[in-house]
Order: structure tokens, then C-alpha cells, then sequence
């Protein structure tokens, strides 16, 4: 198997705050990897690094999308971390509230097509094929998410699981090889909470797609992932399968007095 | 009653607030000071009931909301989107009112009406920046001016015709565009504002002052009208052949920017405009889309520069004030931004209504200023509102056999 991503020795800086420091991580290929912490371990900032959004001060992000060598990403912008198989969803809804729920999918479908701006202006075949395509696609997307009669909706008229489950079908639609998810579950009653796990797992079942989430739900966590990562100031404090984790007296001490039984 | 106890305060802090001005008057001839108490007193009252009106109307607007909130426009609106036959019919009756007029109307109202059709294609340029991609120019008529000095020049110094500098007029605006579109990327907001706004003065100032190029303040006279087929057109004639063009000028933009706005790019330029990381994170290169953004919409800009100069056949740095830009900016707020028959209303109202009413012509500012707090404050989203393109997807379900 290989490794979709390999993060090595990553760390981040604002001002005096060490906010990431040298975590080291990998996800192999359809693998499912949780990534959790107290609050402010820095999880999301972690999220920001991989993605682009911020430019890691130190550190090596490898990514490897096709059969090729992997390719090192550190301070592309977003759209080329993107590009390159990687998306992810966010902690606080970011969904483009005053779009359609199909046109919020085909965003994601963007970096994948070409029509160009003459394309646009005269809708030749070429381009008008294109986008039938991509609404298909991105509709066919929305019904694994079961969202496929909200199509015409806003987004922001969407209820709160809903958006949450648009932003991964957002992501889905960039057809990634590694989905990252920032809290996905975030919200959601134990119901929907419940619907999420079985979605996770059929994406990944379905597609070639490795997950990487950060959760604070235990009981999603240790049902759905293969492996654990435990973050704390910054730093990465343990690693491995759920059993590790769940009887790892530093992980304990970390989460002092919360529940981590599932 | 709490609503009346607070007008009454608004009304008596006005009347302190302008008790200077309004009621001291210093006779500088006798030495005395007249108070004026009248005043005072209009003031009081004139306040107490402005401020009752606003807080009822802003009440209306609060209960409105939680109940459907469906407004006679907005049905209105829903009913011809929904029906794309009475959208097109609706199009073809303006077309066939807009051909006939000048077979009944003036010279003078077909001015105004071409004046009216190019600010529409200005708002429609504009609306590509502002309504759809989101980014705050108050410049845009920095390319307005480069579209028009680009023929008037041409014109004067090597005789080249309308036809032939019209798409030059649209390139060089177009690289106005990006050249701009470069030093803001990373602004957003008031920033992009403030730096566009400078930027429209620059290009002013320019010109005005860079005399051995642009003719400084006294402006370049006698610029070639367009040559319609060879035709000798009087004067009168000339002005209804470039009232067609602008009326084909018009449906021609009309058509792009629909085609551009339900296109991939035009869905970025949404996108960009909801949340730029978001749309950065999902792919999208926020470098590319905003520059296309300025330099399509600078684009139309400098188009219609190229016409106003032949249209006036005179021009000068003083028609391409900050002004201009506010009126056009004011066309796409007003309409309604991203929505494309908002826009057209914005510009027959912004530049119809104060040709009509010349009697308040000292007011017009004031009236404008106060019509654009209104509408800010109880219809933000503009008269008419940017409906989304529906898809169909009837029958897919099966089709897909899902
Ligand atoms: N842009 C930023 N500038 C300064 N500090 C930040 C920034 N983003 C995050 N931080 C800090 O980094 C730490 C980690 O935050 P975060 O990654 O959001 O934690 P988590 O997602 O694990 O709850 C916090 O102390 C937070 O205040
Ligand atoms: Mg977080």
C-alpha cells in the first residue's frame, strides 16, 4: 500500500505561538485516520497547513496523487493542493450560502473542467457537453449523500446537518484521492451522527478515497478509524489503533476527566 | 409608545445638535443675535415624525419576514422565471417599444434613451465585477475614459475609423483592467475600494494634466460619428443609427453576460464573491477569476468609451469624474446585484428619471443619497433579486437507474 499523503516533521508558527509542532503523520490509501485533541491542539491549523491555507513554517508535505513520485506542497495555494487530490471540509460551515445546492457541488467540479471564457460566451458542443457532465456527476454525488431533491435549493436554506453533508459532497466533487474532514460530525444528534458514520465508510468503500477526520465524537472515532493520531499543544502525543489509544495513559491525561469510552 | 419615546428623543437631540445653526444667527451689521426659535420648533417636530415613519416602516419590515415574505416583485419575478415564454415575450414587447419610439419621439428623447442603453451596458460591465465576482470598483470609469481616448486619439492623430477602434478600445481597457486587476489581488473590501477609487482619479489626473498627450482639460473636438455603410447621415439621422447600435449593443451584452454568469467561470465569480477560501480551498484560482472579473468588465467599459466619444465627437477629462462611477455603481445597487434585469431597471431609473425632473435637478444628489440609505436599509439585495439558474434534473433518477 502506499501513502496518499506523508507529513514529516510539520510545524507552524503565529508570532511567538507555536501552534503545529514537528507532527509527523501519514495516511495509506483507502485508509480511514482520525485526528484528535483537546481544543486549540491545533488540529485545524494542522488542516490549514496541508491545505494551503497556511505556509507551513517547517516541514515537508508529500503528496502522492498518481503513480508518480510524490510531489512536495508546501506553499502552493489552495487551489493546486487541490488540484493535486486534496480536499476537505470546514469546522465552521463555509458553504456558498446564497448559491444553489448543485452549483455549490460544481464549484468542487471546477478545477476538473476547462471550458474557457469563449466557451462561456458561445456555449459551443464541447463546453455544453462539459457541464451537462459535470451536473450529472455532481448530482449523482448528491444523491450518495441523499441530498438530490435539495438540488435547487440555497444553500443557506438547508438545515444544519445538511450544509454539513454538502460540504463533503463539495469536496467529493473534486474528486480527491484524500478527503479531509474538520469535524464533520459537529452539531449533529446521535442519529445523524449515526447516518454520517455510515456515510464516511461508504465513501470510502466505494470510491479510492483515503479519509483523514477530526473529530471529537468518540464513539464515531473509534468506529469508523483504523488509526488514531492524538494531538496536544501543538504536539503529536500518540499514534495507532483505536485499542492503543483508548488505553494510552497520556491520551487519558490529555482528555483529563472527558469521556473517551466508547 | 416606546417607539414614540424614542422618536421624541431622536427629535430633541436633533434640535440640540443643530441649535448652532439653525436658530443662532449673528447679525455681524447690528451687532445682535437673533434666535430663532421657529426653527427650532420645525425642526422638533419635522424629526419627531421622520423618525416615527422610519421606525414604523423598518417594523413593517422585521414582521414581514417570519411570515412567507413573499412580495408582489418577488412572485412577480418567480412567475416569469418560471416561464421562459413570457420571459422572451416580455423581451421581444421592450425590443418592438424601444424600435418604434424614434418614429413618434424627438431628437431629444432618443438622446436620452441611447444615453439610458449605454449606462445599461456600463451597469452590465460593471455588474460582471461588483454583483458577480463581488469586488468593490469605484474606479470603473478609469476604462470608460481609456475606451474614449483610445478612439478620440486614434481619430485625431491617424484617422483611424469607429469600427476599427471600437474592439481596440476594449483591448486597451481589457489591459486596463488586469493591469488594475494585479496590485488589488490581495485586497478585499473597503481596501479595494479605496485603491480602485485612486486609481480612477489617477487616470483622470492624467489626463488632464499630461497635455502634449491628451489635450489636457480643453479635450480633443471634432471626433469622426461612425460610418454607417458608407451612408451621408444628417445630423438627426446619425443620432438614430447609433440608437440601433446601442439598442444590438445592448442585447449583444445582455447575452454574454447571461451566458458568462450561468457559465464555469461565472459560477467562480459567485462563488469567489460567498467565501474566497472556501472557493480557493475547492479548486478555484482566485488570481485567474478575479483578473478575468476586471478585465470582462473593464472590457464593456472601454467599449462604450469608444462610442461616447463618437457619439459627443467631443470629449475632455471632466466627463470621467468619480461621479460617473458612482452613478454607475449606484445603477448596479439599486437593480440589484448579479441580476441582470435589475441592472436594466437600475439605469432607466439612475439616468430616465432625473432627465424628467429637471425641476429638482439642485436636489439630485441629496435625492439620490437618501434613495440609496433606503434602499440599503429595507431592500439590500436590490429592486429586483439574483434568481439562480435552476437545472432540471426530471427523469434523471430513472435514467441513471438509480
Ligand atoms: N490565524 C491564527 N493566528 C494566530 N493564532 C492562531 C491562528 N489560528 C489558530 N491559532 C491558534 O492556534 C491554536 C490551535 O488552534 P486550532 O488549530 O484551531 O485548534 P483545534 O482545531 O485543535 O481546536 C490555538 O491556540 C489558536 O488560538
Ligand atoms: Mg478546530
Amino acid at each position: 500500500m502506499e501513502n496518499v499523503i506523508q507529513v514529516n516533521g510539520l510545524t507552524m508558527d503565529f508570532g511567538g505561538l507555536r501552534a503545529v509542532d514537528s507532527v509527523d503523520l501519514y495516511v495509506k490509501d483507502k485508509e480511514i485516520v482520525a485526528l484528535i485533541g483537546p481544543n486549540g491542539a491545533g488540529k485545524t491549523t494542522f488542516f490549514n497547513c496541508i491545505t494551503g491555507i497556511y505556509t507551513p513554517t517547517k516541514g515537508d508535505i508529500l503528496v502522492r496523487s498518481t503513480k508518480s513520485q510524490p510531489v512536495r506542497i508546501n506553499g502552493f495555494k489552495p487551489n493546486r493542493v487541490t488540484e493535486r487530490g486534496l480536499a476537505r471540509t470546514f469546522q465552521n460551515i463555509r458553504l456558498f450560502q446564497n448559491m444553489t445546492v448543485l452549483e455549490n457541488a460544481m464549484i468542487g467540479k471546477h478545477c476538473r473542467l476547462n471550458a474557457k471564457i469563449l466557451g462561456a460566451l458561445f456555449r459551443d458542443k464541447k463546453t455544453k457537453a462539459e457541464e451537462l457532465k459535470a451536473a450529472q456527476e455532481c448530482w449523482e454525488i448528491l444523491k450518495k449523500m441523499g441530498l438530490e431533491n435539495q438540488c435547487d435549493e440555497l444553500a443557506c436554506n438547508l438545515p444544519y446537518g445538511d450544509q454539513r453533508k454538502l460540504e463533503i459532497a463539495r469536496a467529493l466533487a473534486t474528486e480527491p484521492r484524500l478527503l479531509l474532514l474538520d469535524e464533520p460530525a459537529a452539531g449533529m444528534n446521535p442519529h445523524e451522527t449515526e447516518e454520517l458514520t455510515h456515510l464516511i465508510r461508504k465513501i470510502r468503500d466505494e470510491e479510492n478515497i483515503a479519509i483523514l477526520l477530526i473529530e471529537h465524537d468518540m464513539k464515531l472515532v473509534m468506529n469508523l478509524s483504523e488509526r488514531i493520531y492524538v494531538m496536544d499543544h501543538g504536539q503529536k502525543i500518540a499514534d495507532g489503533t483505536p485499542m492503543d489509544i483508548r488505553n494510552n495513559p497520556e491520551v487519558i491525561k490529555a482528555y483529563l476527566g472527558e469521556e473517551i469510552d466508547a | 409608545m416606546n417607539e414614540i419615546i424614542k422618536s421624541l428623543k431622536v427629535a430633541v437631540w436633533f434640535m440640540f445638535l443643530t441649535f448652532p445653526i439653525m436658530v443662532i444667527k449673528v447679525n455681524t451689521v447690528y451687532h445682535i443675535i437673533e434666535w430663532r426659535w421657529m426653527n427650532m420648533a420645525m425642526i422638533g417636530i419635522g424629526t419627531f415624525l421622520i423618525s416615527l415613519l422610519w421606525r414604523y416602516l423598518l417594523e413593517r419590515k422585521d414582521k414581514k419576514k417570519p411570515s412567507d415574505g413573499v412580495t408582489l416583485s418577488a412572485r412577480a419575478q418567480a412567475y416569469v422565471q418560471s416561464r421562459p415564454l413570457v420571459k422572451k415575450g416580455l423581451g421581444l414587447a421592450v425590443l418592438a417599444a424601444l424600435t418604434v419610439i424614434p418614429s413618434f419621439a424627438d431628437a431629444y428623447q432618443v438622446n436620452i434613451l441611447t444615453v439610458a442603453l449605454m449606462y445599461v451596458v456600463l451597469g452590465l460591465g460593471l455588474n460582471i465585477v461588483v454583483g458577480l465576482a463581488g469586488l468593490l470598483d469605484l474606479g470603473y470609469v478609469a476604462f470608460y475614459a481609456v475606451g474614449a481616448y483610445t478612439y478620440a486619439l486614434l481619430n485625431h492623430s491617424f484617422g483611424l475609423s469607429f469600427w476599427i477602434v471600437l474592439p481596440l478600445g476594449g483591448f486597451f481597457a481589457c489591459i486596463f483592467g488586469i493591469l488594475l486587476g494585479f496590485p488589488v489581488l490581495r485586497l478585499r473590501g473597503d481596501y479595494l475600494a479605496i485603491v480602485t477609487l485612486g486609481f480612477g482619479e489617477i487616470i483622470r489626473l492624467v489626463l488632464e494634466n499630461w497635455s502634449e498627450f491628451s489635450h489636457g482639460p480643453s479635450g480633443i473636438a471634432g471626433i469622426d460619428r461612425p460610418n454607417f455603410f458608407g451612408l451621408d447621415l444628417t445630423l438627426n439621422q446619425m443620432n438614430g443609427a447609433i440608437y440601433y447600435m446601442m439598442i444590438a449593443f445592448t442585447i449583444v451584452t445582455i447575452f454574454f453576460v447571461a451566458r458568462l454568469q450561468n457559465s464555469r467561470i461565472g459560477r467562480a465569480w459567485l462563488a469567489l464573491r460567498e467565501d474566497d477560501i472556501a472557493c480557493q480551498a475547492m479548486g478555484v484560482g482566485r488570481t485567474r477569476t478575479k483578473l478575468m472579473a476586471f478585465a470582462l468588465g473593464a472590457t464593456w467599459a472601454g467599449l462604450m468609451g469608444v462610442v461616447f466619444a463618437a457619439k459627443t465627437s467631443f470629449i475632455n477629462p471632466a466627463s470621467f469624474t468619480f461621479l460617473e462611477s458612482a452613478i454607475i455603481l449606484s445603477i448596479v445597487v439599486l437593480g440589484g446585484m448579479g441580476s441582470i434585469p435589475g441592472v436594466i431597471l437600475g439605469a432607466l431609473i439612475m439616468i430616465l428619471l432625473p432627465e424628467y425632473m429637471r425641476a429638482f435637478s439642485q436636489y439630485r444628489m441629496l435625492i439620490f443619497g437618501g434613495a440609496m440609505v433606503v434602499m440599503m436599509v429595507f431592500r439590500p439585495q436590490g429592486l429586483v433579486s439574483n434568481f439562480r439558474r435552476k437545472y432540471s434534473f426530471h427523469g434523471m433518477d430513472e435514467r441513471l437507474g438509480g
